[in-house]
């Protein structure tokens, strides 16, 4: 199918909101999407063939999860669908695709970046065994392959996730053997007025706490991880919580400390790059109507900064309207200033969110020496450090001298822990020792490419 | 022994597989990940201490979940669906 010249990247939430407001004002976007069948990680769907319901899988949100895969679904035969397709380099004007082996250009005139989000790691010494995965992990397991991550799972961290996950996992009958969030209780005490401002979310929020606690689950605040225990895999994991250690003795651990939102797309675009202390993260600048800094690019949904998939469906419609409006569309601008209102709202919430699940701003001093950082390229704290000695603070510079951040993820896991190290070493502000650059490919892509004619 | 633990959708047909040559199966939309990991622990040994792996994210951005195919692909084990009669090989990484 020949599209507009519209492209999308990403069908998540975003992505799928911003093909269907295109396709209502008359254009054929391309939609691409790594994945299997579109939703985006929060609305994974199972594959054909898998019987759960949306209810068992999405429980509160099945409506939203079902409205999302039921217009990607109606759109299908409107737009230039391209599922499983890595977008592994963009340029003004030109995408490098890979599809099936096949790589190809795809040309544009405006695109809407929609690249989402990934778990926000404070790494741990020990979790690089088997059996530990990310809390979004954990939840691709169940809700898209109908397992759980072991026998016996802790979940640590912190953020709304780890709840949500924990009660999915008890929910659907594994062995959650403890919650153990960093946040300590007066943190979400404090946070509440913030939080009363979207009540449906706190009180979702509040029910998988209570509901945990019900059923026996053992709830520890304040928390602070010191290390996942195991030789070929977990054994166990030790804790201290106030003066006093701990250890609880499970095969799988789930940890993360919220969301970090994928950039590097919009980086290798030149689109400008501000600090966001929200996000504590080097995020693509946006305006108010989802434009970023380069002229025809567009940014929707948490790949532009985490604020949840709610507000991602509403910044993708608020980025197609306003790149209809710059094409001269004539479109309904009280919806786009009724979408910047809700999205205002919720951006209020995530400060609320912010203060419930505090960034733990002790974990960069207390990461050991030995700790293992970058998982790809197994580089320790130690190392990181030993570099800021020799005088490097800027941390394009420090992946120069010591490899960190440049394994096959490209730091998606490890390029946020290693500049809190940087910065504490240094003496610095995070903001200050800058963000890796983006560099294409942005995943590895086979030698042998087949290239489309 | 296994890693992941099947709650649901037991019901599913039977693909058989090898890994690292030994005869295997697994079921129809498991991905090559859940298919070995539900009956060994690792899926690949770092690049540095060869030190056992099994994924990280599940979402395709660690790139910590690398197998070989018998027909020479190096995969993602978390993004790619099993299909019968694949030759899944795990690499045992390299130490320094």
């Amino acid at each position: 199918m020949k599209h507009s010249g519209i492209v999308i990247i990403g069908a998540g939430p975003a992505g799928i909101r911003a093909a269907q407001t295109l396709v209502a004002y008359g254009l054929q976007p391309c939609l691409i999407d790594e994945s299997l069948r579109g939703g985006g990680q929060v609305y994974r769907r199972q594959p054909e063939n898998f019987t759960r319901s949306a209810k068992a899988l999405y429980g509160f949100e099945a409506s939203k999860a079902q409205a999302v895969h039921s217009t990607l679904d109606r759109l299908q035969a409107d737009i230039d669908y391209r599922p499983q397709t890595l977008v592994w380099n963009a340029e003004a004007q030109t995408l490098d695709t890979l599809h099936n082996g096949v790589a190809a250009q795809l040309p544009y005139t405006h695109l809407i970046v929609a690249t989402g989000a990934t778990d926000r790691i404070l790494p741990v010494p020990g979790w690089t065994l088997p059996g530990v995965y990310s809390l979004g992990a954990a939840q691709i397991a169940l809700k898209f392959q109908g397992c759980a991550i072991g026998e016996r799972v802790v979940f640590a961290g912190s953020g709304p996730l780890l709840y949500l996950v924990a009660y999915q996992y008890a929910k659907a009958g594994a062995n959650v053997a403890a919650v153990l969030d960093s946040s300590p209780l007066s943190a979400q005490t404090r946070a509440l007025p913030a939080l009363l401002g979207q009540p449906a979310t706190l009180a979702k929020g509040l029910y998988y706490r209570g509901w945990l606690t019900a059923h026996g689950v053992p709830v520890h605040q304040g928390v602070d991880l010191q290390s996942i225990q195991g030789d070929q895999r977990v054994h166990s994991v030790r804790w201290r919580q106030g003066e006093q250690d701990k250890t609880l003795d499970c095969d799988a651990v789930a940890f993360a400390h919220a969301l970090r939102s994928e950039t590097q797309l919009a980086d290798l675009l030149g689109c400008a790059f501000s600090w966001s202390e929200l996000n504590r993260a080097w995020l693509p600048t946006r305006d108010a109507f989802g434009r970023s800094s380069v002229e025809g690019v567009y940014l929707a949904g948490d790949g532009a900064g985490i604020m949840g998939a709610d507000a991602a469906e509403m910044a993708g419609e608020l980025a197609a309207l306003t790149l209809l409006s710059d094409t001269g569309h004539q479109v309904d601008a009280a919806r786009s200033t009724a979408l910047q209102h809700k999205l205002d709202a919720i951006q209020r919430f995530r400060h609320g969110l912010e203060t419930a699940f505090p960034f733990p701003q002790n974990w960069a001093a207390n990461a050991p020496d030995s700790l293992t950082v970058c998982r790809c390229e197994e580089v320790s704290a130690g190392e990181i450090r030993q570099t800021v000695e020799q005088g490097h603070w800027e941390i394009n510079r420090v992946k120069a001298m010591c490899r960190v951040g440049m394994g096959r993820c490209q730091g998606r896991m490890c390029a946020m822990a290693a500049a809190e190290i940087v910065a504490h070493a240094s003496g610095r502000d995070v903001a200050s020792v800058g963000r890796l650059r983006g560099q294409a490919p942005i995943k590895p892509i086979p030698f042998g490419v087949e290239v489309a004619p | 022994m296994a890693l992941l633990k099947r709650l649901a959708e037991h019901d599913r047909d039977v693909l058989p597989f090898t890994l690292d040559g030994q005869p295997a199966t697994g079921l129809q939309g498991d991905t090559l990940l859940t298919a070995v990991l539900t009956r060994a622990d690792s899926l690949r040994g770092s690049d540095f201490s060869a030190e056992p792996r099994a994924g990280f994210c599940l979402m395709g951005a660690c790139q910590d979940c690398w197998v070989k195919l018998g027909d020479g692909r190096r995969v993602r084990a978390c993004a790619t669906l099993l299909e019968a009669g694949q030759c899944v090989s795990r690499e045992p990484g390299r130490t320094l």
